[in-house]
């Protein structure tokens, strides 16, 4: 191995703190920042979704990996976030919905966060009594209740089937959701996503490199000896819910701005499972993780849509025989958060990991 | 009066219910520690069993054959995806049970389609009058089913070798082992037993309505109900499950003036209602016992 010598904490706790991570940190964020001038459209809107996905599944891994505290109901907080960004922003005139004319997208954003995070904190409470899977199934019937509430409240939601527009992403007079002049409504979409990503992801990593990620992990590793060393164990676990919660809500309020449209039924448990299966097949417990998780959890369903071309007997449309896509889709899915956990439990992240450690030592690779 | 009486027995009948499945989760996770994810997925392949059989057999023994290969699948579930993760954090195997639900449910929904299918059962939607109630009779037939799997089952659990075994794997894996207890064998029983379990549930639950694709959600109500009875008590899942499907069907019938605020279907969400007030008073369930913690 080559060797790196840390001569403070410091050193070894930075962020990029290899010559090599920092070109390749540049080299992402350069090719990243070129690819809505080469992709197509359709393309560049799931990347922006998949961005989006990635700061709730960091939001998820922030409770669950580093906190160990097994989350089913982050679903619940993306409806929170959602809905409070539609409403915020939706058309005050309307007599059918709430709406309070805000479209100014720091404002929504920021409060979509709050609200959720303030949800999470009354959810924690509970969450700080409960351990391990009595925690998993309180949080599931949340996503239950909320599901309930969500489809009953039709002033907010618009009820189930009908829905309501999703928020209106603007910037100081400059509208993300039309297309423009100079860019289509996809690239600055993309592009919006990308920024805010950058911006969630490096302040989450610097909150984990700190003493409460550290809290945290020790509260995952084992509560009572976290709290025999002085750790306070239902702070760091409101702590945990609340900022996983803000995550939440901040991608809850994103992610239906790029169909421009909520419906109530769509944060049900399969939402859950979906940001569960991102942090497993990405990585848990690592941020870079939640992202390559939720790239590909998001890109898989356009993955599996060109199995028809490729293999004769998935059909594409639910009327003909044999196997669909959404079949193969859903079983790949399944068959991924089996296959993960049972051979590479570190996910997305181990693998670049294990290569990352292959090519270091390269050629004398023991 | 009549009324009251009639709505206590349908609630008896879709408690009993969730009482056989809430008795799957217990059996597992009384051998495993963990909550399996997959009972959904084992009860629908019970009710499909027999939606397809039935055609070519009689009611009951389609029933007996489809539970026996439901434990199969339970078994083999087991060895396949289960065993292989021995020693891991009950976390990732509870997560692992839920990528088995997607898998086997997304091949049941293939096979259901977009149709209700019949179970061909002899109770249908018919109905027996007692002095002046008129109770349906397939409530009654999964009640009193229940109550003979429960005592065959709380008999074999008490009385015979294998029960025996069990109760020694679950309380220590690794002195049960050193007794001559096949560990693997247990787990293996406890999924095809669990699995049995949900397929019965699953038969009784589609008879008269019918079985469809989004019938794999009255399964998950069985999660607050081992909540509620706590994780690790077979007695506290029977009661429990009873309990819930009484309430649930007493605020279905009576709980018409809440309708306005908190929605005409609110009776689904009381289970889930019922779980959180419990666990703010009792964090391991009415009957569950005290995690011991040691330092």
């Amino acid at each position: 191995m080559s060797g790196r010598l840390a001569t403070s904490y410091g050193q070894d706790m930075a962020l990029l703190n290899t010559p090599a991570k920092r070109w390749w940190t540049l080299v992402l964020v350069v090719a990243a920042v070129a690819l809505p001038f080469v992709l197509e459209d359709d393309l560049l809107v799931v990347l922006a979704t998949a961005f989006v996905a990635a700061i709730g599944a960091i939001g998820l891994n922030i409770v669950t990996g580093y906190a160990g505290q097994v989350s089913l109901g982050h679903a619940f907080f993306l409806a929170i976030g959602a809905y409070t960004a539609a409403a915020l922003s939706g058309d005050p005139d309307s007599t059918r919905l709430i709406g309070f004319g805000i479209t100014s997208l720091p404002v929504w954003l920021l409060a979509a966060g709050l609200v959720a995070g303030l949800a999470g904190l009354i959810v924690a409470p509970l969450a700080a009594r409960l351990r391990g899977l009595y925690l998993a199934v309180v949080t599931l019937g949340l996503v239950f209740i909320g599901e309930h509430v969500f489809k009953h409240w039709r002033d907010l939601t618009g009820g189930v089937g009908v829905g309501r527009p999703a928020a209106v992403p603007e910037l100081f007079g400059l509208e993300f959701a039309v297309d423009g002049a100079m860019f289509t409504k996809a690239q600055k979409l993309y592009l919006l996503m990308f920024v805010l990503l950058v911006i969630f992801g490096v302040l989450a990593r610097n909150l984990v490199r700190s003493r409460i990620g550290r809290a945290l992990a020790a509260v995952r590793d084992r509560d009572l000896a976290a709290e025999v060393i002085g750790v306070d164990v239902t702070r760091y676990k409101m702590i945990a819910f609340a900022v996983s919660s803000f995550y939440a809500g901040v991608a809850g309020a994103l992610l239906y701005v790029m169909i421009g449209f909520v419906e109530p039924g769509s944060f049900n448990l399969a939402l859950s499972v979906q940001y569960i299966a991102m942090i497993l097949v990405g990585g848990v417990a690592t941020i870079s993780g939640s992202v390559l998780g939720a790239l590909f959890i998001t890109l898989l369903p356009r993955l599996t849509r060109e199995l028809p071309a490729v293999l004769p007997f998935v059909s594409s449309s639910s009327t003909a025989g044999g196997i669909t896509v959404f079949q193969v889709e859903a079983i790949l899915y399944g068959l991924l958060i089996i296959g993960f956990l049972i051979f590479e439990p570190r996910g997305l992240f181990g693998i670049w990991i294990r290569i990352r450690t292959y090519w270091k030592a390269w050629p004398f690779s023991h | 009066m009549n009324d009251l009486v009639a709505t206590v027995v349908r609630g008896l009948g879709n408690g009993s219910i969730y009482a056989l499945l809430a008795l799957g989760f217990v059996i597992v996770y009384k051998s495993m520690r963990v909550i399996s994810f997959a009972q959904p997925a084992f009860m629908m392949v019970g009710g499909l069993l027999v939606s397809y059989l039935v055609l070519s057999m009689n009611f009951f023994l389609a029933v007996v054959v489809a539970l026996l290969l439901t434990g199969l699948l339970g078994a083999g579930v087991e060895r396949l995806a289960l065993r292989p993760m021995i020693g891991k954090p009950v976390f990732v195997i509870a997560i692992i049970t839920l990528g088995v639900d997607i898998v086997i449910r997304t091949v049941v929904n293939s096979f259901i389609g977009v149709d209700i299918r019949q179970m061909g059962d002899p109770w249908g939607l018919k109905q027996l009058a007692v002095g002046g109630v008129t109770i349906d009779q397939r409530h009654l037939a999964t009640l009193v089913t229940t109550l003979v799997v429960v005592a065959a089952l709380f008999a074999f659990y008490r009385w015979s070798r294998t029960g025996l075994a069990m109760r020694a794997a679950s309380s220590d894996q690794e002195v049960a082992q050193a007794q001559g207890v096949s560990v693997g064998a247990v787990f293996a029983l406890s999924w095809a037993l669990a699995a049995m379990l949900a397929g019965l549930a699953g038969v009784f639950l589609s008879t008269g309505i019918g079985l469809e694709q989004n019938l794999w959600l009255t399964a998950l109500k069985a999660l607050p109900v081992i909540i509620l009875g706590g994780l690790d008590s077979l007695g506290g899942a029977v009661v429990a499950g009873l309990a819930i499907g009484v309430v649930e069907a007493l605020v279905g019938n009576y709980g018409g003036s809440l309708s306005p605020v908190f929605g005409g279907d609110f009776f689904l969400v009381v289970p889930y209602l019922l779980m959180l007030l419990v666990l703010l008073v009792r964090p391991y369930g009415l009957f569950g016992t005290r995690e011991v913690e040691r330092i």
